[in-house]
């Protein structure tokens, strides 16, 4: 599209090579037809909710609610921190799992298989109630304490979350380690490099060209999977939401708030991701990927262009 | 461990003086396999050294057991008059530990048939790593000694460019570089020129003609007959593991002695 509408703007002065091509482009009916059906249904969905019995104005009340924003605040926090302990654990499981010695790969493979073959809910409730099987926390002489104190119900959150994590962060890592090629680590010693120094400076910077995407997935499944700890004791945004939803008798309205944010979270984490991912992109492709605003005036551009173009015809 | 120790050598472990690289019975299997199946060779300092022989023959295994990529299995193998690999005490070897060998491998640069640029790296950066990583020099002076050897192998206007923004003759040229920067006293070359398209391999020649004669010593892997004839100082033809007949490139070229050499020549000529 854009190359004709350069060619057509030269046709003005007479051109010297060959007559541009004005060809009239395919139509796509389908296109149109799947279009105004997908439009029918989602203005059916718009009219039903809007004719429903709820209460929207309570939304924008509670929006901004203290205990609303000290929920984000605590999804957030525990994200941020169950993902650290996945990525930490899951580095080591993975050079663990890929280490020549038996003894250690064949831990992480059983650690690994364990916690990735049964549910989070299940193992977050495992760690609450240890309490009935362990009375004390005895660290010998560094610390010992009753159970109950010491296994806070953050504790629990966050260790249900991150050790679970880890194993899947492992797997991720394991494949991104793997996809850097033998010949990497071959010229690497090759030029006296140590195995930590390779590992740091080349191996791991071009794994994570694979490991960022799906590691980015993980953190925006985290910050929903959160919204379990909620059975734990622990209270996030879900709980928050769903204790003023009972009190202030707005139960499905304060559901869509807390949709609301977390979609809103998840939407800025993407952005996030996207960055990242171009960070590690660099000398992979000839050219860097374009960032969303590059490719937001790119398409205004060629939008403006179609128009103008044809206007013309 | 004893077998091939030529007996009317110098004792072994002593070193042997001159050659910068010296293999005495170097055996090497990859399981049942045996790959290498006795090589004896010298290596004389600022020699180039030819290396010929068939797909499979062990060229390659050989020249990874120079710096110790692979374990040779049996005979011995010295580098500048030092062991590879081990450390000799009375008649016992001590395997090295990796700090060890990395330290060796710091005097011995490889040059791989497919390149091996990081490719998460500028050309630049690419050859001021292991300067900075190794040896700890500072990154100013890295970057400086890094643009002198990218300006001789005629690469000054592309030191920004990361490996994909390159062509393979380029970027075989900054791999070369990147050996070089760690001043090694002996290049390995693996086949250099065999992965890029006939009109590349000139320029990559052309840099190697010029080491060749700056007085580096160069074990070179090759097909190029031409360059081996012109620069080439001995020249070993390999098969089935073991060597079959060895001299000047002109009178190994010309006048191959052994059948199976004449074969082979007859169709790489
Ligand atoms: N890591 C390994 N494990 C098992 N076998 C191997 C390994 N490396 C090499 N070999 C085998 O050793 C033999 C010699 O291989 P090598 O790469 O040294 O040959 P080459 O002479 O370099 O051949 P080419 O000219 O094709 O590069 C081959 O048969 C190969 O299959
Ligand atoms: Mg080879």
């Amino acid at each position: 599209m854009n190359d004709f509408k350069k060619t057509d703007s030269s046709a003005d002065t007479p051109a010297a090579g060959p007559e541009a091509i004005r060809a009239i482009p395919v139509r796509h009916y389908g296109r149109y037809v799947a279009a105004v059906v997908a439009l029918g249904i989602f203005g059916l969905l718009v009219w039903a909710f809007a004719n429903g019995d709820i209460n929207w104005g309570a939304i924008p009340d509670y929006f901004f609610n203290d205990r609303i924003l000290k929920g984000v605040r605590e999804t957030l926090v525990l994200t941020f921190l169950s993902m650290l302990i996945g990525i930490v654990g899951g580095v080591v499981l993975a050079v663990m799992r890929l280490s020549k010695n038996p003894v250690t790969s064949s831990i992480a493979w059983f650690y690994i298989w364990f916690f990735r073959g049964t549910p989070v809910l299940v193992q977050l409730f495992v760690w609450f109630n240890l309490g009935f099987v362990f009375e004390y926390v005895n660290l010998g002489p560094i610390y010992k304490d009753q159970w109950a104190d010491f296994m806070t119900p953050f504790l629990t959150a966050l260790l249900g979350l991150g050790l679970n994590e880890a194993a899947y962060m492992a797997e991720i890592c394991r494949a991104g380690l793997l996809s850097v090629d033998e010949g990497q680590t071959e010229a690497s010693h090759a030029l006296g490099m140590s195995h930590g120094k390779t590992l740091r400076r080349i191996v791991i910077p071009q794994a994570m060209r694979v490991i960022v995407p799906p590691t980015g997935n993980e953190v925006i499944n985290m910050l929903k999977t959160t919204s379990l700890v909620a059975a734990v004791q622990y209270p996030e945004l879900l709980r928050f939401s769903q204790d003023i939803g009972t009190t202030s008798g707005a139960t499905v309205e304060m559901l869509f708030l807390a949709a609301a944010w977390y979609l809103i979270m998840t939407s800025v984490l993407s952005v996030g991701q996207y960055y990242v991912e171009r960070y590690y992109a660099r000398g992979s492709s000839r050219a860097l990927p374009p960032t969303p605003i590059q490719k937001i005036k790119a398409n205004v551009l060629s939008l403006s262009n179609r128009s103008g173009g044809g206007a013309k015809a | 461990m004893s077998t091939g120790t030529n007996d009317t050598k110098n004792v072994p472990g002593a070193g042997s003086g001159t050659a910068m690289v010296k293999a005495e019975g170097v055996h090497k299997s990859f399981g049942p396999v045996e790959v290498l199946k006795g090589i004896d060779l010298e290596v004389k300092p600022s020699e180039v050294f030819c290396l010929i022989g068939p797909s499979g023959s062990g060229k390659s295994t050989f020249l990874r057991c120079i710096n110790h990529l692979e374990k040779v299995n049996a005979g011995r193998l010295y580098v500048d008059g030092e062991l590879v690999g081990y450390r000799q005490k009375g008649d016992k070897l001590y395997e090295l530990k990796d700090s060890e060998v990395a330290l060796k491998r710091r005097d011995i640069g490889m040059v791989f048939q497919r390149f091996n640029l990081f490719p998460h790296m500028t050309a630049l950066e690419n050859v001021m790593e292991a300067p900075v990583q190794v040896k700890g020099v500072s990154r100013a002076q890295a970057r400086e000694r890094a643009g002198q050897l990218l300006e001789r192998v005629g690469l000054a206007d592309k030191a920004g460019n990361y490996p994909s923004q390159l062509s393979g003759g380029q970027q075989q040229r900054v791999a070369i570089a990147r050996a070089l920067a760690m001043e090694p006293k002996l290049m390995l070359f693996d086949e250099p020129t065999s992965a890029l398209d006939p009109e590349l391999v000139g320029d990559v020649l052309d840099v190697m003609r010029d080491l060749a004669e700056s007085g580096m010593t160069m074990i070179v892997v090759t097909h190029e007959m031409g360059f081996a004839r012109e620069v080439g100082d001995s020249l070993v033809f390999m098969d089935e593991g073991v060597v079959v007949e060895s001299g000047h490139p002109r009178e190994v070229l010309t006048n191959p002695r052994h059948e199976r050499t004449q074969s082979f020549l007859s169709k790489v000529l």
